[in-house]
C-alpha cells in the first residue's frame, strides 16, 4: 500500500487517482469523527467535504511535520467546530422546521389562518420590489443551503444537475433545498405581513 | 375540530413534505395523503403557495446581481470546474 506521503506527492502532481485513494481511505474516519463533534448527520458530511477542499488549497502549505493524518484531522476538527456551532445559533435563531411550532395547535394544525400574498395587492409581489429582500435572505442562508437555493432556483438547474456539482447525495440536495427555501418563504411572509 | 383518521396528515406534517411533494419524490401513498390533505385544508394550500411564489421570485433575482455570498461560491465552483 502506498504511504499517504507518497500519495500526496502524486497528489501535488495532479494526479486524480491518488485523491480518490486518500478519500477512501480516510473519508468514514473523518466522519466518525465529525459527527462526535456536530448535532447531525448532514453538518458532518458538509464538515469533511470542506475538509477535503482545504486539504486541497493547502497542499503546498502541508510541510510533513506532522503525519498527514494529524494535519486532516486537525482541518477537519476546526472546521466541525465551526459547521457545530453556527448550527448550533442558527438554532437558536431559527428552527430547523419549515414553520414555527408556535404557529400550530397541539393538534399540528395552523392556529391562525394563513395570510393570502396575492390578495392584499396587485403590486406587492412585484418580483422587483422583492428581489432586494431576497437577495439579503439569501446572503444570509448557510452557505450549502444558499449554493443549492442559487444553482437550482436563481440558476434553474435540475436536482440532478445540482447534486453532481455540488458532490451532493439526492436526499441532502432536497433537505438543504428544503431547509433554503423554507427560511425564505419566511421571511417574505414576516415583510408581506408586516406591510 | 378535525377528526384524525389513523391515516390523515396535519398541517405541521404537510409543511415538511410540500419539497419533496413539488420535487416529486414522495410515494404514491404519501402523495395522496398530501393532496387529500390539500384538498381538506385551505390554509395548507395558501403555504403551498406561498412556497411556489417563493420559488418564482427566487427565480426572477437577477444572477448578476446575486449577494457577494453566492457570486463567490458560484466563481468557487467554476475555478474547481476549471481545475478538473
Amino acid at each position: 500500500m502506498e504511504s499517504d506521503l507518497e500519495l500526496l506527492n502524486r497528489l501535488r502532481d495532479g494526479d486524480e487517482e491518488a485523491f480518490v485513494m486518500l478519500v477512501n481511505r480516510y473519508q468514514q474516519p473523518m466522519l466518525r469523527l465529525a459527527r462526535s463533534m456536530v448535532p447531525n448527520q448532514a453538518v458532518a458530511e458538509e464538515a469533511v467535504q470542506d475538509t477535503w477542499m482545504g486539504v486541497v488549497r493547502g497542499l503546498e502549505r502541508f510541510e510533513g511535520r506532522s503525519s498527514f493524518k494529524t494535519w486532516l484531522f486537525r482541518i477537519l476538527t476546526n472546521r466541525a467546530r465551526t459547521a457545530g456551532s453556527r448550527e448550533h445559533n442558527q438554532r437558536k435563531i431559527e428552527s430547523r422546521h419549515a414553520v414555527d411550532p408556535a404557529r400550530f395547535n397541539l393538534h399540528g394544525q395552523w392556529a391562525e389562518p394563513v395570510d393570502r400574498w396575492v390578495e392584499e395587492s396587485e403590486d406587492r409581489l412585484e418580483a422587483a420590489v422583492w428581489a432586494p429582500v431576497l437577495k439579503s435572505a439569501l446572503g444570509d442562508l448557510p452557505p450549502r443551503q444558499r449554493q443549492v437555493v442559487v444553482l437550482r432556483d436563481v440558476e434553474g438547474l435540475s436536482n440532478d444537475e445540482v447534486c453532481a456539482v455540488l458532490d451532493l447525495s439526492s436526499g441532502n440536495q432536497r433537505i438543504l433545498l428544503h431547509r433554503g427555501r423554507t427560511r425564505l418563504r419566511e421571511i417574505l411572509q414576516a415583510r408581506i405581513g408586516q406591510g | 375540530m378535525l377528526r384524525l383518521r389513523r391515516n390523515d396528515i396535519v398541517c405541521q406534517q404537510a409543511v415538511e413534505l410540500v419539497t419533496d411533494y413539488l420535487e416529486g419524490v414522495l410515494s404514491r401513498r404519501d402523495r395522496q395523503r398530501l393532496e387529500a390533505h390539500l384538498r381538506a385544508c385551505p390554509n395548507c394550500s395558501t403555504y403551498l403557495d406561498q412556497i411556489r411564489m417563493t420559488i418564482r421570485l427566487t427565480g426572477e433575482i437577477d444572477a448578476e446581481s446575486l449577494p457577494p455570498e453566492a457570486q463567490a461560491d458560484l466563481v468557487e465552483l467554476y475555478r474547481s470546474w476549471l481545475s478538473d
